[in-house]
């Protein structure tokens, strides 16, 4: 690991002045990815800019018809959360599944995001939620925010403070896992909000994607069968020593009856 | 150079650090506290889970100016003097080690689960074993370890 100076703010104002005019600072929240990444020198950052210590940006809360989870909210505790579990069980399930207890107890929702990890779980619930992330500088629709692998819409010196989720009359999410990581081979998060159905997979493409015509075919029908008849093409798919493009094709299919039937 | 103060096993400690140095390295290398191990240095294998605030964490992956104030707990602080934590004393009585390079991270990550989770069944527990990587037993003896070592700490508490 190359050295770097380390400053730890106790607020986003005083965060975002640390990365302000610093092309070469680079936040840290959980550690999980970046720490790993500096470890292989694929990057060298002047200084690291730590947010585990702005209380401001963890917890969540009720925000009328949402749930707001601050960026520094651990996976744990997003997972563990009264108000999550009893308005989007299945954010609360999915934060429940990521990597392994000792990840959970240090990586967080604004890391995970920001990161935009191809095969990372939290981007599937943020499409098919239609969360709105809110920034040190604006706000940012889901569909707007994941751009390509490992690439989001924020700006270089702008920070995620907070996510918004809508709450959904059901949703469920169902992944299969890399049996060694715990990271998504296939994910796939459906909701249903009034007549509104959104899928959204992830695993399977250079970032999580709506699958539109399963959108259509479960808002005439809330039904896993509804889904029987649709396939989806492999051409542009993952391909890798975990799975081939034509067999995740084949799991965004199972992934996603398996979780619109445990939405009920 | 930073220098960072948090409790290591009940004692204070300070020590002059690099910006780099991670938990891990400050553990053995500076505090003398081998027990805690690097097996992958990768975030897999949790060989060097050690308790930061009460909570089960990576030590290879956590910078040792994070942990700036904090209460950590090693292996080494498990035991009573010569008495073993009955976590330990289960790993022992059920063979829930072979070469037991993995042991130091496997018990930190069973005494977590034990705190938070009274009566684990056999799933609780292969499932929070997720991040624990053995490349000897198979896992059998030390699911069956931590089974035994839950019990007792729920009954001597
Ligand atoms: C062994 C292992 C298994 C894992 N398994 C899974 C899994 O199954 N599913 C899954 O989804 N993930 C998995 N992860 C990833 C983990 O969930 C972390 O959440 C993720 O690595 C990033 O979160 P972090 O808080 O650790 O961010 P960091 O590593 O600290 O940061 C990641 C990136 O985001 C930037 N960043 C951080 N916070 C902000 C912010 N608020 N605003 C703007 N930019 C920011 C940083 O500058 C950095 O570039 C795994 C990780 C490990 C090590
Ligand atoms: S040495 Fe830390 S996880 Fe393997
Ligand atoms: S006992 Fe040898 S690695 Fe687990």
């Amino acid at each position: 690991m190359y050295n770097f100076d380390y400053s730890r703010p106790k607020s986003v104002a005083d965060a975002v002045k640390a990365i302000a005019g610093d092309g070469d600072a680079k936040l840290v929240a959980g550690g999980m990815t970046l720490i790993p990444t500096l470890k292989q020198r694929l990057a060298k950052p002047s200084v690291l800019i730590d947010l585990g210590g702005i209380a401001e940006l963890k917890g969540v809360k009720r925000d009328g018809n949402a749930v707001v989870i601050g960026a520094m909210t651990k996976h744990i505790d997003v997972a563990n959360s009264s108000e999550v579990k009893s308005a989007i069980p299945a954010l609360a399930d999915l934060a429940s599944h990521i990597g392994d207890p000792a990840v959970r107890n240090r990586g967080t929702i604004g890391g995970s995001i920001s990161n935009n990890d191809p095969a990372a779980d939290y981007p599937s619930a943020v499409v098919a939620l239609n969360a709105t992330i809110t920034t040190t500088k604006r706000k940012i629709a889901a569909d707007d925010f994941f751009k390509s692998l490992f690439e989001t819409a924020l700006g270089a010196d702008e920070i995620v403070t907070s996510v918004s989720f809508p709450i959904p009359e059901k949703a469920a999410y169902m992944k299969f896992p890399n049996p060694a990581s715990r990271y998504a081979i296939v994910g796939v998060f459906v909701a249903k909000t009034g007549g509104n159905v959104r899928v959204a997979v992830t695993g399977a493409g250079p970032g999580a994607f709506r699958w539109k015509e399963a959108e259509a075919a479960l808002a005439k029908s809330w039904n896993p069968d509804a889904l029987k008849a649709l396939a989806v093409k492999p051409d542009g798919l993952n391909s890798d020593i975990h799975a081939s493009s034509e067999y995740r094709a084949h799991l965004i299919g199972v992934m996603a009856r398996r979780a619109v039937a445990k939405a009920g | 150079m930073p220098s960072v103060t948090l409790t290591v096993n009940g004692k204070k400690a300070t020590a002059e650090v690099e910006n780099r140095t991670l938990l891990v390295q400050l553990l053995r290398e500076q505090l003398g506290l081998t027990g805690t191990h690097v097996g992958c240095d990768t975030s897999q294998c949790g060989a060097c889970v050690v308790h930061v605030d009460g909570n089960s964490v990576k030590s290879c992956t956590l910078l040792a100016v994070q942990a700036e104030g904090a209460n950590v707990l090693t292996i080494e602080g498990l035991a009573n003097g010569s008495e073993l934590h009955p976590m330990q004393a289960a790993f022992r009585e059920h063979h829930g080690l072979q070469c037991g390079f993995c042991t130091p991270g496997m018990v930190m990550s069973a005494v977590d689960l034990a705190h938070k989770n009274k009566n684990p069944t056999e799933h609780d527990i292969r499932e929070w074993l997720e991040g624990n990587i053995c490349r000897c037993t198979g896992y059998h003896n030390i699911v069956k370890a931590i089974k035994a070592g839950a019990e007792a700490m729920a009954g001597a508490r």
